[in-house]
């Protein structure tokens, strides 16, 4: 059987200037957090990236490397509104497309299930429609023939996942009370990517929590890193909660160049082992 | 309501109340409510007079019991699982009441959340719109207002993120036909939609508030009916529960004396 085992800047070789993004997890919760310092680290460009948006929207907006984002909200959770996106979407730096979060999920679905659209309600009547052009209705053929917004399909070229442990051959397991809907990023996607806390054994994988918390089976993903407190510094729970200092820290920076550009320095220009570090310390 | 019943109680404990009054007739859905009043006055609702309601901790727990603002649930709290994949389910079901803030409301209930300005170079970005579009043509929506002041009441928001009446009316009774703002409940008064033509009328004024401090605190003309209540104090063991269920008074910080 196929061992999927790899390095992250290995995985973010797949990303190539231009390409759209998926990345799991919600806001400050779960994020692949090794595959976006990797993606910082290759310098990657002109990024589109399709996310319940939280730091990892915030990084490529600072770092200048997103050129559109997709969303359904960017939030830190502790702090509301994610400031390096803010700082973006106020200056203009980025191009923006937002989408009431069900919708977000609507489109997810129709990537995964390889469908032009589904139907919702979500957005009809709201500003959402005069702010997205390319949101189109559709008609019920039924005897109804209500009219309901046609959420296009969100599909992506490379998505990204963290999960709390998998194996080598691609299972991965989240351990926390919310899987989120990175099974569907996957779905979503050409090819995706699933770090993890551990990597496993099967026979461990399956005595490590109930077969529910078996998300991820191997058709999903073509690569699999393990990257210890590699969601930092969003949550990754039971493993370890978010490190609301360092986030405090993080966001501060959107304050101005000089401080971002120091907290880069000190922190996105080293390979993931050397950030580990240096957030230990 | 005589002396005893009413000593002690804030502005922020009438809000409080005003909040849960939204929830009473309910039944058995799920309560969302964002904020702190919201989630103070929900939580009240439920443990007084609406035990049927369903809430979360905020994340993917149910819980069966109230617990006081900021405190963690432990197990024997929960009843139910409710990660944000069964949020949205339930959204789009329809069974589900929700409280969300707005940074503008306009007399016909239109809100905004998303930013000041135009959306394509916002002067300032807010939450965006988050889940109001979908709520408010999915399910029962209330606001909770803390600031009532002309830049919040307004007389159009700059970004409906929340559906409001002229909004729905123009989409048809049959698509519309789940939508409906409850109530409006701000630091000074309670205000609803039953009019004709659905424009935000004063149903009650917070005891001490006058009517022309409303009047000129809302940037759009109110429906104004003879007679305004006054928003009802609590009883002292509702105010009781209220101290119980807020410790720190963190409720009471949100709202100006």
């Amino acid at each position: 059987m196929n061992d999927k085992r790899m390095t992250v800047d290995q995985a973010v070789a797949e990303v190539e200037d231009g390409m759209t993004i998926g990345i799991g997890g919600w806001g400050s919760r779960r994020k692949p957090m090794a595959f976006v310092r990797a993606l910082v680290r290759k310098g990657v460009r002109d990024l589109t990236v399709v996310s319940y948006g939280g730091p990892d929207i915030g990084i490529l907006c600072a770092t200048g490397q997103l050129k559109k984002a997709v969303y359904g909200f960017v939030s830190l959770d502790s702090i509301p509104l994610e400031p390096h996106f803010r700082k973006a979407r106020q200056n203009g730096t980025v191009e923006a497309v937002e989408l009431d979060e069900g919708m977000f999920l609507l489109g997810l679905r129709a990537a995964a299930q390889r469908l032009p659209f589904l139907p919702t309600r979500a957005g009809l009547g709201s500003d959402i429609m005069k702010i997205n052009p390319q949101l189109k209705t559709v008609k019920s053929p039924y005897d109804d023939g209500e009219e309901l917004v046609a959420v296009p399909a969100l599909n992506v070229d490379v998505a990204f996942i963290h999960m709390n442990r998998a194996d080598a051959l691609g299972n991965g397991q989240s351990l926390g009370r919310d899987p989120y809907f990175d099974h569907l990023f996957c779905m979503a996607a050409k090819k995706a990517f699933m770090s993890c806390e551990r990597i496993v054994s099967t026979e461990e994988l399956i005595q490590g929590g109930p077969l529910q918390s078996l998300q991820i089976n191997r058709m999903m993903v073509q690569g699999v890193c393990e990257t210890p407190n590699g969601a930092h510094f969003t949550e990754c729970p039971p493993d370890y909660g978010r490190d609301e200092s360092f986030q405090r820290q993080y966001a501060a920076t959107a304050k101005d160049d000089a401080t971002w550009q120091a907290f880069h320095e000190r922190y996105l220009r080293l390979s993931e082992a050397d950030y580990q570090k240096a957030v230990a310390s | 309501m005589s002396d005893s019943a009413t000593a002690g109680a804030t502005r922020a404990d009438v809000c409080t109340l005003a909040v849960a009054e939204c929830f009473r007739h309910d039944g058995e859905i799920l309560v969302s409510a964002m904020g702190t009043t919201p989630s103070l006055g929900a939580r009240l609702a439920k443990a007084s007079f609406a035990p049927e309601l369903l809430m979360t901790d905020g994340f993917n727990l149910l819980l069966r019991r109230t617990l006081p603002l900021g405190v963690e649930p432990s197990e024997e709290d929960i009843e139910g699982w409710m990660p944000f994949g069964a949020v949205f389910e339930t959204l789009w079901w329809g069974r589900r009441h929700v409280m969300m803030g707005a940074s503008q409301i306009d007399q016909y209930g239109n809100q905004n959340i998303a930013c000041i300005g135009d959306w394509k170079r916002p002067k300032a970005q807010l939450l965006g719109v988050r889940g109001a579009p979908g709520n408010t043509i999915n399910h029962v929506t209330s606001y909770w207002v803390p600031n009532h002041s002309p830049r919040t009441l307004v007389a159009k928001v700059d970004m409906v993120s929340g559906v409001g009446y002229d909004r729905a009316r123009a989409l048809g009774a049959e698509t519309a036909r789940f939508h409906e703002i409850r109530r409006v409940v701000t630091n000074l008064g309670v205000f609803d939609f039953q009019t004709p033509d659905r424009r935000m009328r004063l149903v009650s004024l917070h005891p001490g508030v006058e009517r022309q401090e409303v009047i000129d605190n809302t940037g759009f003309d109110l429906v104004i009916p003879g007679d305004v209540h006054t928003t009802a104090t609590p009883t002292p063991e509702l105010l009781g529960l209220m101290r119980e269920l807020d410790p720190d008074g963190h409720a009471q910080k949100e709202v100006e004396a």
